[in-house]
């Protein structure tokens, strides 16, 4: 049964070009373009990996990160933060707030999928 | 009802709710709950002014003169409302010198000076005892109209006198007793006569009630109310001449003199400086009283003309005196309650003013004659161990009996003499005299213990030459020809004429010579030396009270003196108890065990010096300390130095403050300027960070997208092309960005380049519409276009303008809904420029974004569409190009009705200085 992967950016081009990504190495992916969309796609959907970027409209990132963390019953969600905003303090918020990696935006594709992957435990 | 006993009975009554008001008083001070620590009770106690002169001589003043009655009552209002600081100044210095007196208070100013004090007591005892016989017959006529009622029979045609008389000595007699228990209970001068000031400023308020009932009653009860007498006043001829401002004879000079006599008594007279520096609680009480006193001024004063008018038309050709008036109205017409009222409100008066001046008086008399004199036989220094506070409250209370028992024998001398009925003024010229050594001392340093000697004296002479002999020449004491001949017959010593100056009335004649003879002799006898050690020091204390915590004045004395010796000396005119218990406070508040010093520092030394102060003046006490210290004398150059030192300290202190305050105001001003640069310098990271964010977002994509490609050679045609275009656009986004980051820092930084001409705005927008047609007609939105031909030229850059145009005709667009959109661009005249407004039907814009937008990097997009497409830029630039040519740029609009971009630009002539913005 194939990893099913939620990815939440309100760039288009962003989505579109991971979505291709992903499907192609045989995942399941749903979208989401802002912070309320993901944390309601997460809890209906409860997929294995969000890949969650920090600037979106309505709730950042970071504020859907310690949302499903607060959430025992996805405590099995893996969460990857995606932004573009590189510096070390960010990074470290995000690993603070009970995010499980993070990439610095742009990145290159085999290395997301590397981080996927070991994220999935595949 | 109102036979003998009747009248007696309650005088007894009234003077028995006295002592008791009185006792009960001085009981809740004992327990420390004082009574009169209230600035009404102060207000009331200041009315002491107000004497039987008042009650019942205003309506005789102002049946002769008009209202010539004001101006006594003048001065003090404006001394209360303008000249309180003064006042203020006294309390401090009374406190800080516990000074008991004004004899005390002037003896202390000038070196502590025995001779000074007694002078001013001698001055005070002839100007103020005619003053009490007053009281005293007042009381004895009031009493003798009633005995003869229902008659009216003026007093002095009647032979109830002598009985009245007789009863007035028992009357003189009760307020010895009544002055000597509530007068005399302790020595100390903090120990304010609470009980004294209670039942002065209940009298207060009885005389004030009594009046305006007598004034109530004649007014509304006798007639129709003030439109009613004035009525009478206008028609009856002889009545007129009280209505006129100033009546004749009196003059200007006469208000004058009057105002500022009446001004001077007001803060000098003894029973003024009791109540109102002496007894003051806190010297905040002065802020009411400041208005509360006037305002029982004109309380008082309100129905004077009334009653006048009456008694006149009332008793017309009856011969009833005018001074009786407030009594005699009221008995005609057989009004017995309101007349035993207004008997014990004159009672009331006379026995404030009595027994507040004859305490003062008594306390002047004993520490200020007679200690001097035991201190000078040497009675009291070599006397060993014994307690003197006995003897001293005894000269006191033998004080107190003396001066009333002179009082009464003066009246019973003077009878109806001139001398007596005039005394009023005469007494406050006297204590006038007391102005220039009171008032220099306070604010010029220079005045010296022979100039305030010699100005007194002076100033005394000249009184009783111009003013007191001449009282008793026409009382026939003295021959007449005294006052029409002059002095041994020589013209210019005549003494209402004194030097041929004539055209004054007689208490402005005295008062000019008095005080120029006065103060030429203070001023010039003070200026023939410069001040002694003693005078110095006090005039510092004095002059500085009010500076910067004024009390802690440098200590001038050098010596040695033991600690048991001063306490022994203290004790000897306090008490031991009450010796022992000042020095154990001393002893804690300046944190040493009681007893442990032995020899006593110059701070201790002041301290048991201020404490006999309190109760034998400061004179005496000075040389009482003198006697059991070794003293070595200061120079006028060490004393100099001294002060010089305190003064330079104090300059010094005040400089620390202002520096320090200065380094206050620096910190705050660089912990300010620091947040402020750190806020810069967080603005100018986040714009960093915005920029880089700007730029990693399409690089995002471009790398993902190009990765995809390179690794997937046999990717569908229709994904490729697809890609591929999506990389092209996000390329463009990004030299769009790059370009517009910086274009924004160039028009920041001033380097960009401007071609400034002038130009027609209608050509400029009908271009930028031209060039945004395509993009409205893929919204299929509707632009229209309102704009007049030949409008004055503007002055701006054409393609910068157009850049604005383009940005806001291209923001319209990308949020009109599609095929209803409509878009009106309207061109109109200003003042002084032409605006431009742009106004789409979107979705319009929340007004707490309508400044956001103008911020860099800041979309306010409809967050349901997700981002909106741009740079975030667009409206940054475009308000900086407007306001580039002297324009604005702002946003109006409500959401759901749509948003109207305006901006402004000035015509071309009218912004010359633009040349230079534009080289």
């Amino acid at each position: 049964m194939s990893k099913k992967i939620l990815i939440a950016d309100d760039e288009q081009n962003i989505v579109i070009s991971i979505e291709f990504l992903l499907r192609r190495e045989g995942f399941e992916v749903l979208v989401a373009s802002d912070g309320e969309e993901a944390l309601a796609k997460v809890r209906a959907e409860q997929p294995d990996l969000v890949l969650l970027d920090v600037m979106m409209p309505r709730m950042n990132g970071f504020d859907v990160c310690q949302a499903l963390r607060a959430d025992p019953d996805l405590s099995g969600t893996r969460i990857l933060m995606l932004t573009a905003k590189g510096r070390d303090t960010e990074v470290s918020k995000g690993l603070g707030l009970g995010a499980d990696g993070y990439m610095t935006k742009p990145f290159s594709t085999k290395e997301l999928l590397a981080e996927v992957r070991k994220l999935l435990g595949m | 009802m109102l036979e003998a006993p009747v009248v007696v009975a309650v005088s007894l009554c009234y003077l028995g709710l006295l002592f008791a008001v009185a006792w009960w008083g001085d009981r809740r001070a004992d327990q420390g709950k004082s009574i009169i620590a209230n600035p009404t009770i102060y207000a009331l106690s200041m009315a002491v002014y107000c004497t039987t002169w008042t009650f019942y001589g205003s309506v005789g003043r102002a049946v002769a003169s008009g209202i010539g009655f004001l101006p006594v009552y003048l001065g003090p209002t404006l001394v209360m409302a303008l000249g309180w600081f003064v006042l203020l100044k006294m309390i401090r210095i009374v406190k800080a010198n516990r000074i008991t007196s004004i004899a005390d208070f002037i003896s202390s100013r000038y070196g502590k000076s025995h001779l000074l004090g007694g002078l001013v007591t001698i001055i005070a005892v002839v100007g103020i005892i005619p003053y009490i016989a007053l009281q005293l017959k007042a009381v004895s006529s009031t009493v003798s109209l009633l005995l003869s009622y229902p008659e009216i029979v003026m007093p002095n045609h009647s032979a109830t006198m002598s009985v009245a008389a007789d009863l007035s000595f028992y009357i003189a007699l009760i307020l010895a007793a009544f002055t000597i228990v509530f007068g005399t209970r302790h020595l100390d001068a903090t120990e304010r006569h609470e009980g004294m000031v209670a039942a002065i400023a209940l009298e207060s308020s009885v005389k004030l009630v009594s009046f305006l009932a007598v004034g109530v009653f004649v007014t509304y009860g006798l007639y129709d109310g003030f439109g009613d007498i004035f009525e009478h006043l206008q028609t009856h001829p002889e009545l007129r001449k009280l209505a006129t401002a100033i009546p004749s004879g009196q003059g200007y000079t006469g208000w004058f003199s009057l105002i500022v006599l009446s001004a001077m008594a007001f803060l000098f007279l003894p029973r003024q400086f009791q109540v109102a520096v002496v007894e003051n609680v806190n010297e905040a009480h002065l802020k009411r009283a400041a208005w509360l006193f006037p305002l029982y001024l004109l309380l008082i004063n309100i129905f004077v003309l009334p009653i006048a008018v009456g008694g006149l038309l009332h008793f017309s050709g009856q011969g009833v005196d005018a001074d009786t008036f407030v009594l005699t109205l009221p008995m005609s017409q057989r009004h017995e309650g309101l007349v035993l009222l207004v008997f014990i409100g004159g009672l009331s008066a006379a026995a404030g003013m009595v027994i507040v001046e004859t305490i003062a008086l008594s306390t002047m008399v004993c520490n200020d004659l007679v200690m001097p004199l035991m201190l000078r036989h040497n009675r009291l220094a070599h006397e060993e161990s014994q307690d003197l506070s006995g003897l001293l409250l005894g000269i006191r209370r033998g004080a107190i009996v003396v001066i009333l028992l002179l009082g009464y024998l003066y009246f019973r001398l003077a009878g109806e003499a001139y001398a007596l009925v005039a005394i009023g003024l005469i007494s406050f010229s006297a204590v006038a005299q007391f102005a220039p050594a009171m008032l220099g001392g306070m604010y010029w340093r220079g005045g010296t213990r022979g100039g305030a000697l010699a100005g007194l004296s002076a100033g005394f002479l000249v009184w009783a030459y111009t003013l007191l002999l001449p009282s008793f020449a026409k009382s026939g004491w003295l021959p007449a020809d005294f006052l029409t001949q002059g002095l041994l017959g020589f013209d210019l010593l005549r003494p209402q004429q004194l030097f041929g100056l004539s055209g004054f009335d007689q208490i402005s004649h005295c008062l000019f010579w008095s005080f120029l003879a006065n103060i030429g002799a203070y001023v010039g006898v003070s200026l023939l030396r410069p001040p002694m050690v003693a005078e110095a020091t006090q005039a510092a204390v004095f002059v500085d009270a009010l500076k910067d915590g004024g009390q802690l004045g440098p200590v001038l004395w050098r010596g040695r003196a033991k600690v048991s010796d001063l306490q022994e000396l203290v004790g000897r005119f306090l008490g031991p108890t009450r010796a022992q218990a000042a020095f154990s406070a001393f002893a804690r508040r300046h944190g040493s065990a009681n007893g442990v010093t032995l020899e006593a520092d110059a701070q201790l030394v002041q301290f048991a010096e201020a404490l006999l102060a309190g109760a034998i003046g400061s004179a005496s006490a000075r040389v009482m300390v003198a006697s059991v210290a070794k003293e070595e004398p200061l120079s006028i150059d060490e004393v100099m130095h001294i002060l010089d030192e305190a003064s330079q300290l104090r300059t010094h202190s005040r400089e620390l403050e202002r520096k320090s305050s200065e380094l206050t105001a620096a910190t705050l001003e660089l912990q300010a300027a620091n947040e402020r640069l750190q806020e810069l310098d967080r603005v100018k990271d986040d714009i960093m960070s915005s920029v880089t964010h700007e730029l990693r977002t399409p690089l995002t994509s471009i790398r993902a997208f190009s990765e995809l490609l390179r690794d997937d050679p046999k990717m569908h045609l229709a994904d490729r092309e697809r890609f591929l275009g999506l990389i092209v656009s996000e390329t463009e986004r990004l030299t769009r960005l790059i370009n517009q980051t910086l274009d924004l820092a160039k028009i920041e930084s001033g380097r960009a380049d401007w071609n400034g001409c002038e130009l027609d705005l209608k050509a400029v927008i009908e271009q930028s519409v031209a060039a945004t047609s395509q993009i409205f007609r893929e919204k299929e939105a509707q632009v229209e276009l309102d704009l007049p031909d030949n409008l004055p030229l503007i002055l701006a850059d054409r393609d910068r303008l157009i850049q604005v145009m383009l940005n806001l005709l291209s923001n319209a667009a990308k949020f009109l809904s599609p095929a209803t959109g409509r878009v009106h661009v309207i061109l109109r005249t200003l003042s002084d420029g032409l605006e431009v407004s742009v106004r789409d039907n979107g979705p319009g814009i929340r007004p707490e974004d309508h400044e956001l937008i103008f911020e860099k990097f800041r979309q306010v997009g409809d967050t349901m569409t997700a981002k909106p497409s741009g740079t975030g830029l667009g409206l940054p630039i475009s308000r900086r190009i407007v306001e580039h040519f002297g324009g604005k740029l702002w946003v109006e609009s409500v959401p759901g009705a749509g948003a109207t971009f305006r901006f402004t630009l000035p015509f071309a002539d009218a912004q010359p200085h633009l040349e230079a913005a534009v080289e």
